[in-house]
């Protein structure tokens, strides 16, 4: 029997109450008394350089109430970076500064450069095509090669070309990994893509800004995925309010995947604009604006060599990458393609010589960011894309390839030659699950069915390993990180015994609200219905850092355990206070203190009333109240790893690839809630198999954005996905969080593309076309008989 | 989206007298026109909404053994009453867009459109439908002129469609990723006295008929009758989603399989 409650029980998220009926309270579902209307002017061209911007005419249009160009913003701040990365020959990241609305230059379609205020959305708009603007259009910097190669046309004209950084990880190992590899027996070469994608959550962005003249306090309602970094990021960093004036309230969140992580110009504007009337400004993203002005993922291009015996145990890997940052430095982007990327780039494999290069640069696209995964699917995809080509190269297995080279688990903890330090796993026990649940053995009489009906099927197998619960700040301090990422909880007993629990990590869609609960209910003894979880609110929760890096469980649930404890350890010293025993003496067990070798027991809910009611309490020694607060600062990341299989069916008359299975199977450590991880599981898959198979965002060489709506940007839909095989059986619990987890967020996301593309090269060399190594995702109908055809 | 006037008509000839206010323009089942109107690609002082018309809707069998759908009809209602009657016309409007659009998306505003990567049009063009309308009757062959143009005039209604109904006919769509409209779509319908094959999506002339194909299947009907032609990937479509290559491919394949599966 399942439990059906407390840690390990698939309890079904209280969420989606709201969530599936419509009752959920997003951005866009507030409205403030009296609010006016925000609508942003776009640049329609991907560079130019801004001449005269002709207001007058708007500005007499009804119900305008204000107009605000780069101008306005010039004296403030910009948004920063979060991270800085210094470049291999030791020279600074170069930060060109990232205004609130784009002044002198437009730098990518979709940059903002104006925005109206009227009383109404239409009114707004109306305006907003009455504006003027003098944009002569430049030479738009789109390849990044060529952004690299010719620096003539400079997407920052402060900055000598367009590279950001030139980053070696790590530059000391470089001479020995370039002789590891010119001396080995074998090394297979592949260039990869790893394509762009827009998050497209299904809420799209919106901000409300409110000023309140009475008490000079601000209010920004938003869509973020952690409101303290936001207030941070837009306080004191851009417009210079001080912190505690400032509110920032993120309700039901419809998606990040990352894309809400960052503070954007909009919320600063509605700020601004609400101080300037003296009234709530609201803006909301039309889906267009998503696509243009989003932060994207991704869109790395990487050159990576695999040395290794004629036995396929590897010696060496090195790589080349250049990654796309887009227009301006989005509040992760430096991070994102270095320690969240070459970091991993050992995978679950020992391999003694691995030195990454990655040159990021500017372009004149929309900027790129952290995305569901974020560096570690670009490493796994290089990775165990090449190993799969080595594999066949060598004439070896694919699963026996990478068993050979396993990290093994009396190894751990294991030191990677790129800086992690793995504490604890087992890849041969996921990799022999995976065989199992994917049924390999039966891969032989599936592909003769298949062939039956005319069709090329092919098995794809990978290994993926990520570092989550992001993340120890001594570490990532001493690595350049601009911000500490521990998380924070407080936790509030009622007079009544029931709890509200203040989170500083914030859901949306992860399931926190049930998960949490889950988690205290089990440590306290008591029903998760008298739980409340509190999120998303500045005035309300403890300055935690959000959700995002699969960190909300590792990290935040730690911070509530750690607090929970001292709840527990207060309500000892009531309980024995009512006893009339030390404290020491005093045990909690399934929600009841009792004195040990005695009869003598209190209950839960008669404690919590005594703390509230504290007749007689000896009060130099003991507080009434029962609320405690604790930080939580993780020791190391934790290190969620598995093995995915990949079965599709591959039309050889139009090159459509369809997913006949896929099966996963990962080591999570401990398991709080099994129905939300195989749900958070069953996502990242459908985001990877997106990657793999329709989603790519496309440029062309004028940077207009040609996948710019859902006519031509292929999101995945459910007919795409097969029903899903998902374990979670293997379970090296994490060394150093109490809670043993690792974190599953990601997983899915990070693990399935090449999984997918392994699966679709492997059914084209068994039909006969011997002659294809590798195609670049997205593997579309019109990719895969191109590459068919010689 | 600007604002515009809204009329609802209970009868064509209201319609037509409503259509013809200045910038006035019809309203199907405003799968197309909506987004373009919020897109505030399109700026009509009155919208005419052909929904409200009941002579416009329906499916039925004509005296002369025709299937005629009402030009209001919406995409689910084909799919559903024209099944027995002419079931690969009824599989077509069943794999148009998805359970909202069918319900509301029409075969006149599909038809009217003319989008070069519609469904409708092939299958018009491939059963040798004719269009009527409030003024004149006109055949298939004369009605599309290209992407996005037909022969229609300025406030012309669709008011019916009139399929003669082959013996066999299948229609075999590949779906754009995206869109999934028909990245290409071949219908091919066999009658008596002939077959006849209509490629939708391919060409950047629109829908069009293949003559080479119709010859050789009224020779043989067999898929493999068209597998030798060759079709060139001269004046096909080259986007994101597809080369000319892939499109003149996707013709020849996709004519096979229908008439594999008709
Ligand atoms: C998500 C999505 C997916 C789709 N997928 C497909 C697909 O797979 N295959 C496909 O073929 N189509 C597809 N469509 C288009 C759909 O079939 C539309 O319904 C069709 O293109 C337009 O029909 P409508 O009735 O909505 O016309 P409207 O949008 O109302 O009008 C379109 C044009 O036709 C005119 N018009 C409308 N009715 C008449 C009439 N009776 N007489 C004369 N003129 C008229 C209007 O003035 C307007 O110019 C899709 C649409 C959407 C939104």
């Amino acid at each position: 029997m399942p439990k059906d409650h407390g840690i390990g029980a698939p309890m079904t998220r209280r969420e989606d109450v709201r969530f599936l009926m419509g009752r959920g309270t997003y951005t866009d579902d507030v409205n403030v008394q009296g609010q006016a209307h925000a609508v942003f002017l776009r640049s329609q061209v991907a560079h130019g350089r801004i001449g005269k911007i002709d207001t007058r005419a708007a500005a007499k249009m009804p119900g305008v109430l204000a107009i605000f160009t780069g101008e306005d913003f010039k004296d403030v701040g910009g948004n920063p970076a979060g991270w800085f990365i210094g470049s291999r020959d030791g020279t600074p990241m170069r930060e060109p500064k990232r205004p609130v609305l784009a002044h002198g230059k437009v730098r990518h379609v979709g940059d903002a450069y104006a925005a109206v205020v009227a009383e109404t959305y239409a009114q707004a708009r109306d305006a907003a095509e009455a504006i003027v603007a003098d944009i002569r259009e430049l030479p738009a910097v789109v390849d990044m090669a060529e952004a690299v190669r010719n620096p003539k046309n400079r997407v920052h004209d402060e900055l000598p070309d367009n590279v950001c950084f030139d980053w070696g990880w790590i530059e000391d190992n470089r001479a020995k990994v370039d002789a590891a590899i010119r001396a080995a027996p074998h090394v297979t070469t592949l260039h990869l893509v790893n394509n762009r994608l827009i998050p497209n959550a299904m809420e799209p962005r919106a901000s409300i800004g409110e000023y309140n003249p009475g008490t000079g306090d601000y209010r920004l309602t938003t869509t973020s995925q952690n409101p303290h970094l936001t207030r941070l990021l837009v306080a004191a960093f851009v417009l210079g309010i001080p912190e505690h004036k400032l509110t920032v309230v993120a309700p039901d969140v419809g998606g990040g995947f990352g894309s809400k992580i960052y503070h954007y110009g909009e919320e600063a504007l509605v700020l601004a604009a609400a101080r300037r009337l003296g009234r709530p400004v609201k803006w909301t993203a039309e889906r267009s604006e998503s696509f243009l002005a989003d932060a994207h993922g991704r869109d790395h291009v990487t050159k990576i060599e695999l040395a290794c015996e004629k036995d396929g145990t590897f010696i060496a890997i090195r790589t080349e990458t250049l990654a796309n940052v887009g227009a301006y430095l989005s509040n992760f982007s430096t991070v994102t393609p270095t320690f969240l990327h070459g970091t991993l780039m050992a995978g679950n494999y020992r391999v003694p010589n691995v030195y990454v290069n990655v040159k990021t640069v500017f372009t004149n696209t929309a900027p790129v960011d952290a995305y569901r995964g974020a560096g570690r699917p670009e490493a796994t995809f290089s990775i165990e894309r090449v190993i799969d080509v080595a594999a066949r190269e060598l004439g070896i297995d694919p699963i026996e390839i990478r068993r050979r080279n396993f990290i093994t688990p009396d190894m751990f903890p294991y030191t990677t030659p790129v800086g992690l330090q793995y504490d604890t796993g087992n890849y041969g026990a996921t990799m022999d699950r995976l065989v199992e649940i994917a049924d390999i053995a039966g891969f032989e009489q599936r592909r003769a069915e298949s062939a039956r009906k005319g069709l090329l099927r092919g098995l794809g197998v990978n290994c993926y390993i990520e570092a989550c619960g992001i993340a120890p700040s001594n570490l990532v301090g001493a690595l350049g990180a601009r911000v500490g990422l521990y998380d924070a909880a407080t936790v509030r007993v009622n007079a009544t015994g029931n709890l509200s629990i203040m989170t500083g990590a914030h859901s949306h869609g992860q399931g926190h609200e049930t998960a949490f609960a889950q988690v205290v209910a089990e440590r306290l003894g008591i029903p998760e219905s008298s739980i409340e979880i509190v999120h998303g609110d500045t005035s309300k929760i403890p300055f935690g850092m959000g959700s995002y890096g699969s960190r909300s469980l590792a990290v935040c649930g730690s911070a509530i355990v750690r607090a929970t404890d001292k709840i527990i350890a207060k309500a000892k010293k009531i309980a024995a206070h009512m006893m009339e025993a030390a404290p020491e003496d005093v045990e909690f067990r399934d929600g009841k203190f009792s004195v040990v070798g005695t009869d003598k027991s209190v209950d839960w809910g008669a404690v919590c009333l005594k703390a509230y009611v504290p007749h007689n309490f000896p009060h130099e020694s003991l507080e009434p109240g029962l609320e405690e607060t604790a930080f939580y600062d993780p020791a190391n990341f934790t290190y969620p790893a598995g093995a995915y299989a990949c079965e599709v069916e591959v039309d050889p008359g139009t090159g459509k690839v369809t997913i006949a299975s896929f099966a996963a199977a990962d080591d999570f450590g401990n398991i709080v809630n099994p129905l939300i991880v195989e749900g958070q599981v069953h996502g990242g898959l459908a985001q990877g198999i997106g990657q793999a198979l329709t989603e790519g965002a496309v440029y062309d060489s004028s940077g207009q954005l040609l996948t710019a709506s859902y006519m031509d940007y292929a999101m995945p839909r459910a007919d795409d996905l097969p029903f899903f095989r998902v374990d979670h059986s293997c379970r090296t619990p994490c060394t150093h969080n109490p809670l043993g987890v690792k974190g599953c967020g990601e997983a899915g996301a990070i693990g399935s593309p090449p999984a997918v593309v392994n699966a679709v090269i492997d059914a084209l060399h068994r039909g006969g076309y011997t002659h294809v190594r590798h195609i670049d995702m997205p593997l579309s109908p019109v990719r895969v008989w191109s590459a068919m055809q010689r | 989206m600007y604002a515009f006037e809204f009329a609802r008509p209970r009868t064509i000839a209201e319609a037509v007298k409503a259509l013809k206010r200045d910038e006035a323009l019809a309203l199907g089942g405003g799968q197309t026109l909506i987004p373009t109107l919020k897109n505030r690609l399109a700026s009509p002082s009155v919208l005419v909404s052909l929904t409200g018309i009941a002579e416009m809707k329906g499916v039925c069998r004509t005296d002369d053994g025709m299937v005629a759908v009402g030009g209001g009809t919406p995409h689910a209602v084909v799919a559903r009453e024209a099944r027995k009657l002419y079931p690969a016309l009824a599989a077509l409007a069943g794999g148009i867009g998805d359970p909202a659009v069918r319900s509301r998306g029409t075969i006149g505003g599909s038809l009217a459109n003319n989008d070069p990567a519609a469904c409708y049009p092939a299958a018009v063009l491939a059963s040798g439908a004719t269009i009527v309308t409030n003024r004149r009757k006109i055949p298939a062959d004369k009605f599309f002129r290209g992407m996005f143009s037909t022969a229609l005039a300025e406030g012309e209604i669709i008011i019916e469609v009139r399929f003669p109904v082959p013996r066999k006919a299948s229609y075999q769509k590949f779906r754009q990723p995206a869109s999934r409209f028909a990245l290409t779509g071949v219908f091919v319908a066999r009658f008596d006295d002939g077959v006849r094959v209509a490629v939708t999506g391919a060409s950047e002339g629109g829908v069009y008929r293949w003559k080479e194909a119709e010859k050789a299947l009224t020779a043989a009907f067999r898929p493999s009758a068209v597998e030798g032609l060759k079709v060139s990937p001269k004046g096909m479509i080259g986007d994101l989603h597809g080369t000319p290559e892939y499109r003149a491919n996707l013709v020849r394949v996709l004519t096979a399989r229908a008439v594999a599966a008709a």
